[in-house]
């Protein structure tokens, strides 16, 4: 069992009142005030979220772009310099082991964003297979970052770092700060307009409060996962898993089978030319009731168990149950059937269209 | 954090209200401050019958299910449908219109296996 990591920014969240979990192997915060209030924030101002427990690795040297795309789904060539892709670290069976965010930052050198509860995994097979013109480098505990999410957030920025441009829709940039370098991504796990903003942990507490004072209202882990879920955002290790592939989870637009090989590719190739035999899809309550939540069972219209929840929650933003399952495909159709059990009572629910809440248009 | 002086506390964070054979039963102030915002509440069926400790009626906030056990046995006489239609009553007015059900009190002397205001208070910390 290993210890429990700390955020750089942990005495910050406890004097602003943080409600502490154990996330992912860290102590993060779940809440400040409350759930449904740092949900809305979001949804029609400004939210902030600390991202430290998330990793960072730096890709660099002649052979990076080649390798990445033999390590990743999506085709890293179509990135310009300044701009970020999502996309999957696959196993040899193609499924996945994280899914993260990569970013060029200059012709042969990237920066990745993945998962704290998978830093090492990653780590350890990406190194695995590095070759020798490439450089790979573990910065995750250089870093604090924060996530600044919400419509007034182009705002915020502008008021923390006048004089500086955010960058495109999944671009990235860089800029000198006190005593190092800030890097500003301009991305998210909210579906609102945002940026993620990482610099030297040390100096992560002082901007952290700097947004704050600009407008940004302190968000914990509780309203991260309801934002992300109205998206239909899936989350590692809930919506996905080594047992489950980008094709079933229907995130084929992350995935480039055209560009060469990469590993996990043969299983994908295949599975999209007879297509999968399981699919990710959205359920909706029909009418109120309890709220879903991941690992309840999922029944077809006759009342067989076919599946179970990957995620669930009440809608903070619709209310209604939502939430998401792996199920046959042939019952993966928009307004197909299903009922959700909790605790033995069944709620009706219909497959619907991704994602669940459509935000505002960004007010930048 | 609000301990009415008037009402008996289970250590599972229920109040219970006796007037006459009727007892009340909702969740302590601490215990809608703990859960956070309350989203759903699951009454149990009106006439049902409860041991002492049988989980009653079922509390959820955003992340997680809670459940309300009986403070002392009984039959359930009547449910609050508020709280269905606004589960927030629980949080707001934990001790008045957020109450959750009322037991037929079966056995009196179980009430004294619950703790007094100031027990709770001392308990809660």
């Amino acid at each position: 069992m290993s210890t429990i990591q700390s955020s750089p920014l942990e005495a910050l969240h406890l004097r602003l009142g943080a409600r502490m979990v154990p996330f992912a192997g860290w102590n993060m915060p779940v809440q400040y005030t409350s759930i449904m209030d740092e949900h809305a924030a979001v949804r029609t101002a400004t939210g902030i979220f600390d991202i430290s427990h998330m990793g960072q690795f730096i890709v660099s040297g002649p052979g990076a772009l080649t390798w990445l795309n033999r390590m990743l789904a999506n085709n890293v060539a179509k990135l310009e310099v300044g701009q970020g892709q999502y996309s999957f670290l696959l196993n040899e069976r193609g499924g996945v082991i994280d899914d993260l965010i990569v970013y060029r930052t200059a012709e042969d050198a990237f920066f990745l964003v993945v998962n704290a509860s998978m830093i090492d995994e990653d780590f350890a097979w990406i190194a695995k297979h590095q070759p020798e013109d490439v450089a790979f480098a573990n910065e995750s505990a250089l870093w604090a970052g924060m996530a600044v999410q919400g419509p007034d957030s182009p705002a915020v920025f502008e008021k923390v770092c006048p004089g500086q441009a955010l960058p495109p829709r999944n671009g990235i940039a860089r800029f000198a700060v006190d005593g190092g370098e800030a890097v500003v991504c301009r991305t998210g796990y909210t579906g609102e307009d945002g940026f993620e903003f990482f610099s030297p942990a040390e100096q992560g507490e002082a901007w952290f409060e700097k947004f704050i004072a600009a407008g940004a209202k302190a968000c914990g882990l509780g309203a991260r996962d309801t934002l992300r879920l109205e998206m239909c955002y899936p989350l590692n290790g809930n919506d996905l898993s080594p047992d489950r592939t980008p094709i079933e989870g229907c995130f084929g637009f992350f995935v480039d089978l055209e560009k060469g090989d990469f590993i996990g590719r043969e299983v994908l190739a295949k599975q999209k030319a007879e297509g999968p035999a399981q699919k990710l899809v959205a359920l909706e309550y029909t009418d109120k009731g309890a709220p879903p939540r991941s690992h309840y069972a999922v029944l077809d219209a006759a009342g067989n168990v076919v599946s179970e929840l990957s995620s669930g929650v009440l809608s903070p933003s619709t209310g209604k149950g939502i939430g998401m399952a792996y199920v046959p495909a042939e019952l993966a159709k928009i307004g197909t059937d299903f009922f959700v059990d909790v605790r033995g009572r069944q709620f009706p629910a219909k497959v619907v269209k991704k994602p669940f809440y459509k935000p505002a248009p960004s007010k930048a | 954090m609000n301990v009415p002086q008037n009402l008996r506390y289970n250590t599972s964070h229920e109040w219970v209200l006796v007037e006459g054979d009727t007892a009340t039963v909702g969740i302590s102030d601490h215990a809608q401050e703990e859960l956070t915002d309350v989203v759903f509440v699951e009454l149990p069926a009106l006439g049902k019958t409860v041991d002492v400790g049988d989980p009653t009626a079922v509390v959820e906030s955003v992340k997680a299910a809670s459940d309300i056990y009986a403070p002392i046995s009984g039959e359930v006489v009547e449910v609050n449908p508020a709280v269905e239609a606004d589960p927030s009553l629980v949080n707001t007015d934990p001790y008045g219109k957020g109450w959750i059900f009322k037991l037929k009190i079966k056995d009196a002397g179980q009430l004294g296996d619950l703790l007094d205001a100031a027990g709770y208070e001392e308990m809660i910390g």
